[in-house]
């Protein structure tokens, strides 16, 4: 699970259009909670053990306690400052050594991108560095012994698809509802085992991973310029319509 | 072929877009411009390849492949691209081109940059613009590795053809044993509309308060001559509308000239869908709304009473 900023609390500075993103609060995206979700309710019909895995900040602690209510029974957390600035490579290579050192597993469920950036790489790597096959965009999911049948939208057409585990699967938000976990899961979440590791744990050399080591250079990232009228008609309705309609036909946009 | 740019994508007109992009990038880095194809060599579409500006045409047979799937794609595309094969590869970013995109990069070490809607160069480097930050900033980025994987959003680039001379060669390539099987294909049922290349676009969010109310929308969209969209809540929360029609960051990304928006607040997961359209209307009770933040016209007001009246007055225009 990838841990983003409050995306809807985002101000952007009006003379440089630049994001501000401090004192803003961090949450886990809403499609890594449907892949949580969905990984709670295999466990709930076949039994299995949850764990949540992500990289993050300091603050990842208090956020991971959310997927603990939710109901994994492990959180494994790779803490480092090395890591800030990671691109997707890099992330996917820290997340692929603590797979390994978690050891045995059988589905790796993501969202089908992440809240803030959506660029939807991290299970294509994974899969690539773990040597496993893929499942994307899954919508359904059924389970039998070590053979998943998957339904994935794919745009035009779904696609019913059967593999065998071990397997990365990356969900939509469509395959569930993601719970509100009652207060007494909350109290207990922080009773759960939670791993905290850092890199050298891992084994990764910090020049590895991090803004310096990143494959993509991010050159600037401000907000779309505005180039929008703002012409708002209020008050008296009919009036409004009215304006609104000649306006259309002077930009000529009416049929 | 060495320093080449390869585009790969699911449509041939996919990839005439890409190839119309390609060639002004060719252009500038002075490379070589190919196109893969899966497909029939028989293909009538070929020669059309070529007319887009492709010199080389890169032909897998499909009676190797079956149908097309990302593991197969992932598997020649590496193998084409590997070592001294083209060092760019444009992939259209549907949700399979995007799957391939990222295990591509992974499997030449290269760095990708998903969902592009922009690629230009600067000081002889691919600068790729992408949204970021739940679609309120535009990143610029650049790819450090020598191999570069880039998808980009459909539609993002008009395609024109300017024919040149190319050659088709086709490529014997060995293609692994599938490990995700697949079962059945079903189209999806009932629409097939493709809101993104409508002209007019109507959507409509959780301002409307009951599934029958669409008639409303419907017949606005008649006197507009256009299509209906929504976002997310009214398609895969409500069920109201079909998913085909959701707009935004998990939907579609549509650049109507005209896009009418309707009892939608305007959240950053829905607007990145419409930033693009020439010019943009809201209509929503809310003064303080954000979607009026970008809009060109805007009227503050209950969209039961202005639905209708717009319709009217609309429809007296054209009789």
């Amino acid at each position: 699970m990838k841990q983003v900023v409050d995306l809807q609390q985002i101000r952007i500075k009006r003379d440089t259009r630049e994001p501000v993103l401090e004192g803003l609060r961090v949450l886990f995206g809403d499609m890594d909670k449907n892949a949580l979700e969905e990984a709670v309710r295999i466990k709930e019909k076949l039994g299995a053990k949850v764990t949540v895995l992500s990289v993050g900040s300091a603050k990842l602690k208090a956020t991971v306690l959310e997927a603990l209510a939710m109901g994994a029974d492990e959180a494994c957390i790779v803490l480092d400052p090395a890591c800030e600035g990671s691109d997707t490579a890099a992330s996917a290579m820290t997340l692929a050594a603590a797979i390994r050192k978690i050891g045995s597993y059988d589905l790796i469920l993501v969202g089908e991108g992440s809240a803030d950036n959506y660029s939807g790489q991290i299970g294509s790597r994974l899969a690539e560095t773990l040597g496993i096959p893929q499942v994307t965009y899954v919508r359904e999911l059924s389970i039998e012994g070590n053979t998943v049948t998957a339904v994935r939208d794919i745009e035009a057409a779904l696609e019913v698809v059967k593999a065998n585990t071990p397997l990365v699967i990356s969900v939509t938000s469509e395959i569930n509802k993601p719970r509100w976990p009652p207060l007494a899961q909350i109290l207990r979440a922080s009773r759960k085992p939670l791993n905290s590791w850092t890199l050298k744990d891992l084994g990764i050399d910090p020049s590895r991973v991090g803004s310096a080591a990143s494959e993509v250079r991010v050159i600037s990232n401000l907000a779309p310029e505005q180039e929008r009228k703002g012409v708002i008609f209020e008050g008296d309705l009919d009036e409004a319509v009215g304006k609104l309609v000649n306006a259309l036909r002077k930009e000529r946009a009416l049929p | 072929m060495t320093d080449g740019i390869i585009v790969s994508s699911e449509t041939s007109e996919g990839a005439f877009e890409l190839l119309t992009k390609g060639r002004e990038l060719s252009k500038e880095l002075n490379m070589e411009l190919s196109a893969l194809v899966i497909g029939n060599k028989n293909d009538k579409n070929m020669q059309s390849y070529f007319e887009y500006g492709a010199r080389e045409v890169l032909l897998i047979p499909n009676s190797r492949t079956g149908t097309l799937d990302a593991e197969t794609c992932t598997h020649v595309l590496s193998e084409i691209a590997k070592e001294n094969g083209p060092d760019i590869i444009l992939i259209t970013s549907t949700r399979l081109g995007k799957e391939i995109a990222g295990r591509v990069a992974q499997r030449l070490q290269a760095g990708c940059v998903t969902d592009a809607v922009g690629l230009t160069i600067k000081d002889q480097e691919l600068v790729i613009d992408r949204y970021a930050l739940g679609g309120n900033t535009i990143s610029s980025e650049i790819i450090k590795t020598r191999k570069k994987v880039v998808s980009i959003m459909p539609r993002t680039f008009e395609a024109h053809p300017v024919p040149v001379e190319g050659k088709i060669k086709t490529l014997d390539i060995e293609i692994p044993r599938r490990r995700v099987e697949l079962i059945e294909r079903r189209k999806k049922v009932g629409e097939s509309v493709n809101i993104e290349s409508a002209e007019t676009l109507v959507c409509v969010g959780k301002g409307l308060s009951k599934k029958e109310d669409l008639s409303m929308l419907n017949e606005l969209c008649a006197a507009l001559k256009g299509e209906l969209g929504c976002t997310r809540a009214l398609s895969s929360d409500y069920h109201w509308i079909s998913e085909d029609r959701m707009v935004g960051i998990s939907g579609k990304r549509c650049k109507p000239k005209l896009h009418v928006s309707i009892g939608i607040s305007g959240q950053i997961q829905h607007t990145v869908g419409i930033m693009s359209s020439k010019l943009i209307v809201a209509i929503n009770k809310d003064k303080e709304a954000p979607i009026f933040k970008i809009a060109d016209y805007g009227i503050v007001g209950d969209l039961y009473q202005v639905v209708p009246k717009l319709t009217q007055r609309i429809k007296m225009l054209g009789s």
